[in-house]
This record gives structure tokens, sequence and C-alpha cells, in this order.
């Protein structure tokens, strides 16, 4: 291996296809074993369409695909015995109780008769479902039914755990609850790809973060290193009415700084911005993931 | 540990038991919440066929091909209650599961594919098949139908058939893009099939063309193999009814996987 760390996920050039539509466009990621990388970009970019090509679920058009040294999608079943799915979508049962639900995975992760209740015990455990276990699952609430998905992901101690967008559509307290349980995770060794949308999710659990965009990684290193890289230490936010943030524009594109809009204010990237603009309606603030993002990719956040 | 000596440590092969097997307890874990409806709509459909039809049709006309026309019929709708009970389950259920509900995502997330994921759904559906299949007929030994030691090769003939049927609505499900288009098959296909499979009356007196087109239909082979055995009236020409069954249970088995698989791998 020569000192290099062993990979849970290597794509090599991966290009697909729908029809004319370039959905992911030569592209190159790697996930270390033991890390949380995430897959950053906004709709569109070719996140979910990579994942569906770790599962054998779409078929790259050219490229090489490894998981847990397993060749894609030759292997793919192989890998797939030692991988967990978070799907985007629910795709729960939900005419049986979580506990049914979870025994189905024991099985079709091909658990052992004596290991499926335990596997099912602690899957219950780690989502904090354990009150939950006879509740039919149209019954839980979204949060619920989120970890669900988690624990299923769970119950056969995977190696490496594919998480595609795996916090959509919750409300902040939900998303802080998910957060600790993937963190856990993370933790405890296990590797992880999530792909994500919402950059504080992507800085506060990823070690590395890619930036995708329209199918290809644009940008990839440890949150604070692209921050570092593409904004600088500093952003200046400069507040005034819609015609003083487009001379705010102007000024900063002729001394060769980028900005963005960010509703009321202009943010003037790059550390030599302090001092061009008047100080009474500008505030400096430390750059964040946020800013890389918006620069890199040209979308706004949602 | 080299990506090759991993591969090798873990070789998985096709149609492996433990991936069928998954898929079979989660239909069963599935099933146990709704088998009294299904058990309902595959038992009382059939029966009350051969309630309207047996003594309906059976105050008119005594008896057919040498048969009580209510034992004509009895055995007859064996047919109709596999079809019911495997075509109509598994083209509405296979597009709610992999349209709506997305299960069958789930499923290909583990180590099933999905050769596996389709053999497990119709083994499962044709075992239905082959049990319900055998309803009519036991009310038709409660309404006089003698029964014979042979009916104990109904249930086989109804999974074999089930298991055609079954591979049909699964192919159907892959294959059209909206649940409303199933009324397309259901009118053009199964109805037609339904009636001209000599469950309800003989195909001899009619045409020619019907005769030769029934010799294609699946429910006919089905109707005669079942008759055979009710009244354990075995002839030659069971091999090619039995034949038939089989060769169409394995060509539906296979079109249905591969429909699937294009429908599930993008």
């Amino acid at each position: 291996m020569h000192g290099e760390p062993a990979l849970a996920v290597r794509l090599r050039g991966v290009v697909k296809f729908y029809g004319a539509i370039k959905a992911v466009n030569g592209l190159d990621l790697d996930v270390p074993e033991g890390t949380c990388v995430g897959l950053l970009g906004p709709n569109g970019a070719g996140k979910s369409t990579t994942m569906k090509t770790l599962t054998a679920q779409a078929i790259p058009d050219k490229g090489d695909i490894q998981v847990l040294g397993y060749t894609l999608p030759r292997e793919s079943k192989q890998a797939r015995a030692e991988c967990g799915v978070v799907p985007q979508l629910d795709n729960l049962d939900t005419t049986l109780t979580v506990e049914q639900n979870l025994l189905v995975f024991a099985y079709l992760y091909r658990l052992g008769r004596a290991e499926r209740q335990p596997a099912v015990e602690r899957a219950l455990e780690i989502a904090n479902l354990v009150d939950r276990r006879d509740t039919r699952v149209d019954k839980l609430s979204g949060g619920m039914r989120r970890r669900l998905l988690i624990a299923r992901a769970l119950v056969h101690r995977p190696r490496l755990v594919l998480l595609d967008e795996p916090t959509v559509g919750l409300d902040p307290q939900v998303r802080q609850e998910l957060w600790a349980l993937i963190d856990g995770l993370r933790s405890a060794g296990v590797s992880i790809l999530m792909s994500t949308h919402y950059i504080e999710e992507a800085e506060r659990l990823a070690d590395t973060v890619t930036i995708m965009s329209k199918g290809s990684a644009i940008a990839t290193g440890p949150p604070h290193q692209l921050v570092r890289e593409y904004a600088g230490s500093e952003v200046l936010e400069v507040y005034g009415p819609p015609p003083r943030l487009q001379e705010v524009e102007r000024d900063a594109a002729g001394a060769g700084l980028r900005t963005r809009r960010t509703g009321t204010s202009v943010a003037v990237v790059g550390d030599h911005a302090n001092g061009l603009f008047e100080a009474d309606s500008s505030v400096a603030r430390a750059a964040n993931l946020e800013d890389v993002f918006v620069l890199l990719t040209g979308e706004e956040v949602e | 540990m080299s990506a090759e000596s991993v591969s090798q440590a873990r070789e998985l092969h096709r149609l492996e038991r433990p991936a069928l097997a998954g898929v079979l307890v989660r239909e069963i874990i599935n099933f146990r919440s709704f088998w009294r409806s299904a058990t309902f709509s595959s038992t009382v459909d059939p029966t009350i066929y051969l309630l309207a039809f047996g003594f309906g049709f059976g105050s008119l006309v005594s008896s057919v091909n040498g048969y009580d026309y209510v034992e004509y019929v009895g055995t007859g709708t064996v047919a109709t209650a596999v079809l019911f009970s495997s075509a109509m389950p598994s083209m509405f259920g296979t597009f709610v599961k992999y349209r709506f509900q997305r299960t069958y995502d789930a499923i290909l997330a583990a180590p099933v594919d999905t050769e596996e994921l389709v053999t497990a759904e119709n083994l499962w559906i044709a075992v239905r098949a082959g049990t319900y299949g055998c309803v009519p007929m036991l009310v038709a030994i409660v309404f006089g139908l003698t029964p014979e030691w042979t009916m104990i090769f109904v249930p086989p003939i109804a999974f074999v058939s089930g298991f055609g049927w079954a591979g049909f609505g699964t192919t159907v499900a892959a294959t059209l893009d909206s649940i409303d288009n199933f009324s397309y098959v259901m009118s053009g296909v199964i109805t037609p099939m339904f009636l001209v499979a000599g469950t309800f009356f003989p195909l001899n007196n009619l045409a020619t063309w019907v005769q030769v087109l029934a010799q294609l239909n699946p429910l006919y082979h089905t109707v005669q193999l079942v008759r055979a055995a009710a009244f354990d009236s075995w002839s030659a020409v069971d091999i090619w009814h039995a034949g038939f069954l089989i060769v169409f249970g394995l060509a539906m088995w296979r079109l249905a996987i591969w429909r699937m698989t294009l429908r599930l791998v993008d």
C-alpha cells in the first residue's frame, strides 16, 4: 500500500449518461477507511447518481469503481453485503412495525439465526427506538422514520455507510439528533460517504468535503482547508440599498476580489477587502464553507 | 488484504438461497398484515363464479362432456382462482412496490440482485396461487364433486401456472409506465384468455381458429390438467399441457427478470 491510507471507496473517471444528459462527468472520489467524506453540491450536481453507482443501481458508462476492495458492478453483491445504505427517499415497509423492518433486513443481510435478534436490539438502541419497537412505521414521526432508516442500514454492522441526503426535509432539532447519530458512527470508525446540499451538515460531520457541480468534483479537501484556499480567512459583508450593493460589486471586481450576494448585503471575499469600504456599513466575519460553495458552484445555498 | 484476495474471500453467486430466503421472509412478514383481505378476494371471487355459473347455467345445462356442470365449472374455476391470485397481485403489487413504495430500491441495496428478487417474489405468489387455487375445488366437493386421490396434483399444477402468471404480472408492471395502462392488459389480454379457457364452456364447438388460439392460452392448459387430476382422467395429451405450462413459467420468469432489471438498474 506504500503508506497510503486504505480506501473504502475509490472512483476514477466515472461517467454516467441519462440519455443526452451527462449526470456524472469524469468523477474521481476517494473515501479513506474510517473517515467521513461529504459530497456537497446543488440539486442536479450528480450526487444521487454517484451514490446509486456505488450500489450498482446505476451502471457507469465509463470509469472504475471500487467499494471495500470489490470491483463494481461485477462484485457489487459482495460490496453491498458490507455496506449500509440510507436512501434520500423513505422506503420503509410502512405496514410493518419498527422491529419487523429491522428483522427483515437482518435476514436480507444474511445474519445467522443467533445473530438476528441481538442485531435488531442493537440497531433499536442506536436509533433510540427501543420503546417504539412495536409501532407501525406509518405511525412514526418523520424524524423517527429517518432514525429507523439509519438503524436499518446498521443492522449488520457495515464497514461503509452511504448516506444520501440524510436529513433533507427535517426540522432543525431532528437534524441535530441525526447529526449526533452520524457523528457516533464516525467516532466508531465506520467509513461514511454522505451526500448533502446542507453546508452546515458537511462542515460539522465530514473530515473531507468534495464539492460537485455539473457531475464533476470541482474541489476536495478538509472543510477548513477549502475555506482557506478559496475564501481566505475573512469575508467583508457590506450592507446597503441595491444601487450601493451594485457599486460595491463593481469596486470589488475592479480590485480583483470576488463577491456574492447574500440578501441585503454583498459578501466580499478576500483577506484584503477590509479598508476598501466604509467601516460603518460593513462587517468582517470569518470565511466559511458556504462562501466557498457559492463561489465555486455559482449557486446560492437553500 | 488486496482487492483480489478480498474478492476471493467472499465469492457470491447467482440465485443464492440466503437472498431468496430474505426476500421470502419479507413477503411472509408482510403477508401477515393483509392475509385476510388477500384470502377473501382470492377465494370469494372464484367461489361466486362457481356458484353463479354452476347453479345459474347448471339449471339450464345438466352436463358437459359427460361431467355434471357444477363439477365442470368447479374444476375450471381453479384456473380462474390461480389467475386472480397470481397475475393481479403480481401486476399491481410489483408496480406499487417499485414505483410508489420504493421497496425494491431498499432490497437491492442489500446483497440481493434483481434475479433473486423477482424469483423469490414470483415463488411466493405461486405458493399462494397453489393454495388459493384449490378453494373452488373444495367448494365443488361440498356441492357434490367426488374426491379423487389424484386431486393432490392440483396444488402443484396451480403452483406452476401461478408462477408463470406471476412472471407475466411482473413483466407487465415493469414494462408499463402507468398503472392506468393496466386496463389495456386486463381487457385486451386477461379477459379474453379467461373466457376462452374452457372454464365455463367447452371449446370444441367453437371455430377452429379459436381452438388453435386456445392452445396458446396457459389458462386453457391449466384447466385441462386440473380436470385430468380432479377426475383422474389422464391421457397422453396432458404431457403437452404440462410441457406448455412449464415452458410458460420458465419463459415468463426470465422475461420478468429482464424487464425488471431494465426498470430498476439505470
